[in-house]
């Protein structure tokens, strides 16, 4: 049979990837592991990059204050944290940085990881329309939805950059370092995203569990505090929280010489981070196939 | 695997687990103890391996799909039809990867996208132009491909004055005809479709048949679920008959339609309620393979709740957009008729040549009781087939004919003198 024969010119594969699609073989059968899992999911760039667009659209349309919501959490958060922290409980600050600029350093991180839990947890079950109707890697989801978190984080960011103005102060060198920084926070964030993702799509109470997260986890990580107060002897264990090392991290380079970085405390938050992304993507791809059954 | 088979499907399953409580009054707090552990224990254990949990004292496995094999060729076009609950779904959703089957396995070759919605992730605060990007990307189309038939889909979907619109104040027309639109300029090797026809305006409806015909005929394969006979009959050149999980034909479409209708009045049995006084137990009209012209028989069955009296009875026909088709008026001469409580009473007879077209029609009932009185919609459904007759000439397609058969005997056309039209054609003058 020659196939190409019947068909008109306009419906030949346009491009080689397509050419390339068209001769795979797909095989779908019960408990098959998706070989290809990471090309597939590369393939599927495009879906990524249109959701990521259409929850960052959606979320500025129809706004008023929009932009400024973004500005006023972490403005007022950044206020009350300096005055309880430094003037009240009298917390020194790391080196000669201002007060204000130590939280607000500590705070971007925060607010980053703390975004992307909510965002991504509710993600899968605001989308369950399109997981039921229509197949691509699931875990596109909770990551495009990160992204809104990432344009909430820039425009705190040029927040920062305002104050550190008015404070007169100059960042070192290590400033270069902060795109590294961020993707760190953001992969640190992934993980337990992606854990509590996963479990939301079935028991739905799960996502009760963040606002916990972020209430309890904003004392045990130096978000209002500098790491530097923690007693030697407690350094360590408080470093197996991985936000520990992101947030010194951020103010490594972003206060430059002010704040030092602690490294093995800084190596055991990579290490716990990375272990929590590992769990993540493994329990996450090992029920997404299910997801569409139980949403 | 032969290069002209597109997809084969070898023994497929789909199992689901379903829980049930054990109805039984609690009487040791001990026993309440042990099975709260010992349900609190289970789902921990489901969680962990990421099944599914199942809430329940005992745990039933439900085959939703069972043991189906089939082959499609290259550039076939395949009607999957079924009753409600035959698995038609199910099967579509593992076909387009939804969800993963049980056992079996399928091989697919070439690019799939399926359409088991229309509008699928359409939102409602973006414009219809950012709609087209987000539901072209999430059907699989590449952003090139979009780019290029862009003005292609707006030009189909008639939407060119409302592409900055946002969708949400689109009229459910339009939304409709952009959602098809996009899904109409899919070019995959196979296309799964579930049902999207039945939205849209009639004239709507044809043009996407048109368009899926030109599809087709480029040599693409399209797998097509719809409880329209006459659309599956019209663009599928074979058939899969389901029913309850398992595949029970596979070839013809004229005989799979035949063999679907014939299995579809088998259980006729209801239990709804109809009034404080009534229920039905039972509504049928004919009962197996329902033919256009055929003689075909009913049965009301009603059970009383109280002493009652039944005064109207009529089974009502509608259409598929709910409008009436016809009633069939129960009365007789012994109407009304007194009942004593918790008797069973039927009513039947038969229609002596049922004009209906081919096609789905919805069934209900109308009732005036002592305590009751209205319409009860959706009883039940009827399903008309067309006999298969070799003789001339061919029926037109069911949607073109209404929704009844005018009997009629049509004479031989006649070549008429020009003279004898004169005779009753008044010529006024032009200057009267």
């Amino acid at each position: 049979m020659t196939i190409n024969a019947n068909m008109a010119p306009a419906t030949l594969p346009s491009s080689e990837a397509d050419v390339l699609a068209s001769q795979r073989v797909l095989v779908l059968e019960a408990g098959r592991a998706e070989r290809h899992y990471w090309r597939d999911t590369w393939a599927y760039r495009e879906l990524f990059a249109i959701l990521a667009w259409r929850d960052v659209a959606v979320r500025y349309k129809q706004t008023v204050i929009g932009i400024a919501w973004a500005l006023l959490r972490p403005f007022l958060t950044m206020l009350i944290f300096t005055v309880v922290f430094s003037r009240l409980a009298k917390l020194p600050s790391d080196g000669a940085a201002p007060y204000p600029l130590m939280v607000f350093a500590g705070m971007l991180p925060w607010f980053l990881f703390s975004t992307i839990l909510s965002e991504a947890s509710a993600s899968l079950v605001t989308n369950a329309n399109l997981v039921s109707k229509v197949y691509f890697p699931r875990i596109i989801i909770p990551s495009s939805s990160a992204v809104v978190a990432l344009v909430d984080f820039a425009i705190n960011l040029l927040l920062l950059l305002a104050l550190m103005a008015w404070f007169g102060f100059m960042p070192n060198w290590q400033i270069v370092f902060l795109p590294g920084f961020v993707l760190l926070a953001v992969l640190a964030s992934l993980g337990p995203a992606l854990i509590i993702t996963a479990f939301n799509v079935k028991y739905r109470d799960f996502r009760y569990i963040i606002p916990f997260i972020v209430q309890f986890g904003i004392y045990i990580s130096p978000v209002g505090f500098s790491s530097t107060i923690v007693s030697e002897e407690w350094r360590f264990l408080f470093s197996l929280n991985p936000i520990v090392g992101v947030i010194d991290g951020f103010r490594w380079c972003l206060l430059g010489g002010e704040s030092s970085l602690y490294v093995p405390g800084f190596i055991m938050s990579l290490l716990t981070g990375g272990l929590f992304l590992w769990c993540g993507i493994a329990y996450f791809r090992r029920t997404e196939r299910t997801f569409a059954d139980l949403i | 695997m032969n290069n002209d088979v597109i997809i084969r499907a070898e023994g497929l399953g789909k199992k689901y687990v379903i829980g049930h409580s054990e109805r039984e009054h609690y009487v040791a707090l001990r026993d309440v103890i042990a099975r709260t552990a010992k349900g609190f224990a289970q789902s921990v254990t489901d969680v962990i391996r990421g099944q599914a949990s199942v809430t329940g004292d005992t745990r039933e496995e439900f085959w939703a799909l069972k043991d189906v094999s089939f082959e499609v060729k290259r550039g076939e076009v395949v009607g999957i039809i079924g009753r409600n609950g035959a698995g038609k779904s199910t099967l579509l959703k593992i076909l387009s990867r939804i969800t993963e089957p049980s056992e079996g396995r399928v091989t697919m070759k070439g690019r799939v996208a399926s359409l088991l919605e229309v509008g699928t992730g359409f939102h409602p605060e973006l414009t219809g132009y950012e709609n087209i990007y987000l539901n072209g990307a999430i059907l699989g189309m590449t952003h090139a491909e979009i780019r290029r038939k862009f003005d292609e889909i707006v030009a189909f979907a008639e939407v060119e004055k409302f592409l900055d619109t946002p969708v949400k104040r689109y009229s459910s027309g339009m939304y409709v005809r952009l959602a098809f639109a996009l899904a109409a300029h899919l070019e995959p090797e196979i296309l799964i479709l579930d049902e999207v026809l039945a939205v849209g305006d009639a004239q709507f409806q044809k043009k996407c048949l048109n368009q899926m015909a030109t599809v087709t005929s480029n040599g693409r394969t399209v797998l097509f679920v719809s409880h329209n006979m006459g659309a599956v009959k019209r663009i599928c050149s074979t058939s899969i008959v389901l029913s309850s999980g398992t595949l029970q034909f596979r070839g013809e479409t004229a005989e799979a339609i035949h063999r679907y209708s014939a299995g579809m009045t088998e259980d006729a049995s209801i239990s709804r309620a109809l009034g404080p006084d009534l229920t039905i137990e039972r509504l049928s009209v004919g009962r197996r393979g329902i033919e256009s012209g055929r003689p075909v028989p009913y049965e009301i069955v009603l059970r009383t709740l109280r002493d009652t009296e039944v005064m109207d009875l009529s089974i009502l026909i509608e259409g598929p957009t709910g409008e009436r088709v016809a009633i069939i008026d129960c009365r007789t001469a012994e109407y009304p008729v007194s009942l004593q409580k918790d008797t069973c009473i039927s009513f039947s007879g038969i229609l002596r040549a049922l004009p209906l077209v081919d096609g789905k029609y919805d069934l209900g009932l109308f009732v005036q009781s002592r305590y009751a009185r209205g319409d009860v919609r959706g009883l039940s459904e009827l399903i008309v087939s067309e006999p298969m007759s070799q003789g001339f000439p061919v029926p037109y397609p069911a949607e073109h004919r209404g929704f009844v058969t005018l009997e009629h005997e049509p004479r031989p056309p006649k070549i008429i003198r020009d003279a004898s039209l004169g005779r009753n054609t008044q010529i006024i003058p032009a200057s009267a």
